[in-house]
């Protein structure tokens, strides 16, 4: 099988793929370069430069040859699992989210547009309203005098390729868009009336019912006092720039801010706050809770059911195991949205299969059993391929001296087996529970944090990471700061849980070696 | 004491015996049985019910018909055949490239010894335990930023996905295929090097085929689990003919979805168990040794 030719034509042959190879890396980076330098951004071009010299560094030296080995993967590594961690560290110490997207000289030009009225001979647009893929309120406008179509936001206007439009020429599709539809837009005129686009200095697009116009703003901004002044109302806004937000003399916040540094205030929300710290801690407990439980069940039947199995001569163990994967083989996606419906209250299987009326996701408790049982079904499977690998595994003399010295099953189980047991099986244990502490899919596809009373934010069977993924990307306004702090919490505590796993193991090994 | 229990045990008649030592093994497994395969006796039942709503769905099947497969193909709503070509064209590649790099780095940290090795093993176990989609705000914001200048590669792409999951190659698959490699002997690579091959030579020529099984093993994991993703794929691909299938299926069981769409679900449910299950069922003896390898060769 091995190459035994000498070594010159080898690596000859080898030479040419590597040359082929740094040749599409060459080519890859020109190609990357070009908007690069289109868009002028010098630090992304140097970051770009970078990387290409150390892969070429990398991959000519002969000295350090792991490195050949271990870039591909670090780079990813970097780019994608290291590089967000950092982000999200930095996010958490912002006011970033719905109202504080922008910096404040956009936050400033927004106000102003806010401000406009409509002038003659200004241009006028039909309207659509859409929300982007990051939930940003965005005007779908089709320009009456020419046609053209674009899109809006309290950023600026940007041209827009590809919409769909129906006959009177309204946007009714755009990709990268939801766009609403008439009762939305119903529903929602509040948060338009509110929005403006600037497309100059004092000038910007405002809505009017189902469309919109281009006009001048009474508004304009004095950078003496730092504050925006309204000739038409006479109302003052001055910039806080401590909470990244324009102020009136009344403390009434205007309603574009912009992104500011706001130190661990998203922190300390969550420890003194009471508003946030008594569900958060109501979720912290729970999601402990659902973790563990999980667990505890899905061992409890996966060793039991292993244990049963766990004898050569019985027959039909082929059958039974081949039977058990199958829970474990279907996509769990699809099988967590089953049980969701499983657990419909007048249709579903439990309630008619045990004659019960239960209003599973109306209840705190009737929610989080369901979910503890429907996580225990997906999970079980697993337990019990593990258990059964480690029961197979284990020393059969040490079962044997004890079938001699007397002891008889239940206690050769406690006291041989199920200590031997947890020690090749404590690391899957514990990266199952650490598994579990962030189980977004259990819950999200199947109560989707359900049952909510009246105006929380909290459902009974939230995790802290679907409470966090609701922060950020929920229908209600998206915090990404508060939501980044949340992810930092649970880094935290699931770091602290893998030290103890390091920690655990550690002494383990050297008690069982 | 010694000589009671075997007495005692003697002395009972054979049925009684014979459940002692086996019945009751059957008794637990045909009742975890029961508790194992309902659900999924339930998503046949309602593949096949010809009237497709939740409500006239039953567990043990009351008609028979093919219209909820047929629906999945016809209905323009629901574009089943491109959801599953999406997952495919995600997860495959998504797959194979995470493996080839993590064995890659597998390699390293098997044959080389050099300073920081032990650190960045520690470290990729570490940050393996951080999920990507607990960094979901960042990513955002960095495949915004991408798309400004890549737009192949920004948010609503299949390619910023598949860099999303590449991400995550070097983790636990990292550390069971260095396990593995640890387990080739050495002298293998020793007698290689001696008959002139380089390091490349004997990576893809000898440590790639001989730790086959364990690729495969970690190849499909990785399938499996792109396939399961929720919540990056719902981040990402937003335009309903570029969902995934896990995004796509949801969508048919959403409040607002028409109910007769239950059965239409159920049929897309079975159709894409068909592929996982029978990857499963043809691997598991892998899988077993899979699995339990990590723990126990740690």
């Amino acid at each position: 099988m091995l190459d035994q030719r000498p070594k010159g034509s080898a690596t000859a042959a080898g030479l040419l793929i590597k040359i082929g190879v740094l040749a599409v890396v060459a080519a890859l980076a020109v190609w990357a370069a070009v908007p690069l330098i289109a868009a002028e951004a010098w630090w992304g071009l140097a970051l770009e430069a970078l990387v290409v010299a150390v892969i070429f560094y990398v991959y000519l030296q002969r000295r350090a040859i792991q490195l050949k080995y271990l870039i591909p993967g670090t780079l990813l590594l970097l780019a994608f699992q290291i590089l967000p961690v950092v982000l999200t560290v930095g996010t958490s110490f912002s006011n970033y989210g719905d109202g504080h997207r922008v910096d404040k000289e956009q936050a400033t030009e927004a106000i102003i547009a806010a401000g406009v009225q409509q002038t003659p001979g200004g241009a006028t647009y039909l309207l659509a309203v859409g929300e982007s893929a990051a939930g940003e309120l965005t005007l779908l406008l089709t320009d009456t005098a020419d046609g053209s179509t674009w899109a809006g936001t309290e950023e600026g206007l940007t041209e827009l390729d590809d919409a769909t439009v129906d006959p009177t020429g309204r946007i009714t599709a755009a990709p990268d868009y939801t766009v609403w539809d008439l009762a939305e837009l119903n529903e929602r005129q509040a948060e338009l009336a509110e929005l403006a686009v600037p497309t100059g200095p004092e000038t910007g697009i405002k809505v009017q019912g189902l469309s919109a116009f281009e006009g001048a703003s009474t508004r304009s901004y004095d950078e003496a006092c730092d504050c925006i002044t309204d000739s038409g109302t006479g109302t003052v806004w001055y910039a806080d720039n401590e909470t990244g937000s324009f102020l009136t003399e009344d403390g009434e916040a205007a309603l574009v801010g912009w992104r500011v540094t706001i130190g661990a205030d998203n922190y300390l929300d969550v420890l003194t706050d009471p508003d946030i710290r008594g569900p958060f801690l109501g979720i912290f407990a729970w999601n402990v809770m659902f973790a563990a439980g999980s667990v505890l069940f899905t061992f409890a039947i996966g060793l039991g059911t292993a244990m049963a199995l766990n004898k050569p001569s019985m027959r039909g163990t082929k059958v039974y195991r081949t039977l058990m994967i199958l829970p474990y083989a279907m996509p769990s996606f699809a099988m967590l949205l089953v049980w969701a419906q499983m657990f419909n209250r007048d249709f579903g299987l439990i309630n008619e299969l045990f004659n019960l009326n239960v209003n599973w996701y109306g209840g705190t408790w009737s929610a989080r059993a369901m979910v503890l049982i429907a996580n225990t079904w997906l999970g079980w499977p697993y337990m019990f391929l593990i258990s059964l690998g480690a029961l197979q595994a284990l020393p059969s003399d040490s079962l044997e001296a004890a079938k001699i010295d007397g002891a008889t099953g239940v206690t050769a189980f406690r006291k041989i087996t199920l200590p031997l047991l947890l020690i090749a099986l404590t690391p899957l244990l514990i990266s199952s529970f650490a598994f579990n502490f962030n189980n977004f899919n259990a819950i999200e596809l199947l109560s989707g944090g359900h049952p909510f009373g009246a105006g929380d934010a909290v459902g009974g069977t939230d995790l802290l990471i679907t409470y966090a993924f609701r922060q950020a990307f929920g229908s209600s306004s998206a915090d990404y700061g508060f939501a980044s702090a949340i992810s930092v919490f649970i880094f935290l505590i699931v770091a602290t849980i893998s030290a103890f796993m390091f920690r655990f193991t550690r002494n383990q090994e050297d008690v069982y070696s | 004491m010694t000589v009671s229990a075997p007495v005692k045990r003697k002395s009972r008649p054979g049925a009684a015996k014979w459940f002692g030592d086996t019945g009751w093994r059957h008794l637990v497994a045909i009742a975890v049985l029961v508790f194992g395969l309902v659900p999924i006796v339930y998503v046949i039942s309602a593949a096949f019910n010809p009237n497709g709503t939740l409500s006239s769905t039953s567990l043990l099947p009351t008609g028979f018909s093919l219209g909820n497969f047929e629906k999945l193909f016809s209905d323009p709503n629901v574009p089943f055949g491109r959801w599953f070509l999406n997952s495919l064209v995600i997860a495959v590649p998504a797959a194979f490239i995470s493996i080839f790099i993590s064995s890659l780095a597998a390699y390293a940290f098997s044959r080389f010894r050099f300073r920081g090795r032990r650190p960045m093993l520690l470290f990729l176990l570490l940050i393996q335990m951080f999920p990507a989609f607990l960094a979901v705000v960042a990513l955002y914001l960095i495949f915004g930023s991408i798309g400004e200048f890549y737009p192949v590669a920004g948010l609503n792409t299949k390619l910023g996905l598949m860099l999303v999951y590449m991400g995550g190659a070097l983790g636990v698959s990292t550390w069971l295929m260095k396990g593995f490699f640890d387990t080739i002997p050495k002298e293998l690579d020793e007698a290689a090097t001696i008959d002139g091959a380089t390091h490349a030579q004997i990576f893809f020529g000898m440590i790639l085929p001989l730790a086959a099984p364990i690729i495969a093993i970690s190849g499909i994991l990785a399938f499996v689990g792109t396939m399961n993703d929720f919540i990056l794929a719902s981040l990402f691909l937003t335009d309903r003919p570029e969902m995934t299938l896990a995004v796509g299926l949801k969508t048919l069981t959403a409040e607002n979805s028409p109910a007769s769409y239950f059965g239409i679900f159920a049929a897309g449910t079975l159709l894409t168990s068909i592929l996982t299950v029978a990857v499963f069922l043809s691997l598991q003896r892998y899988i077993v040794s899979g699995l339990t390898g990590g723990a126990v060769k740690g």
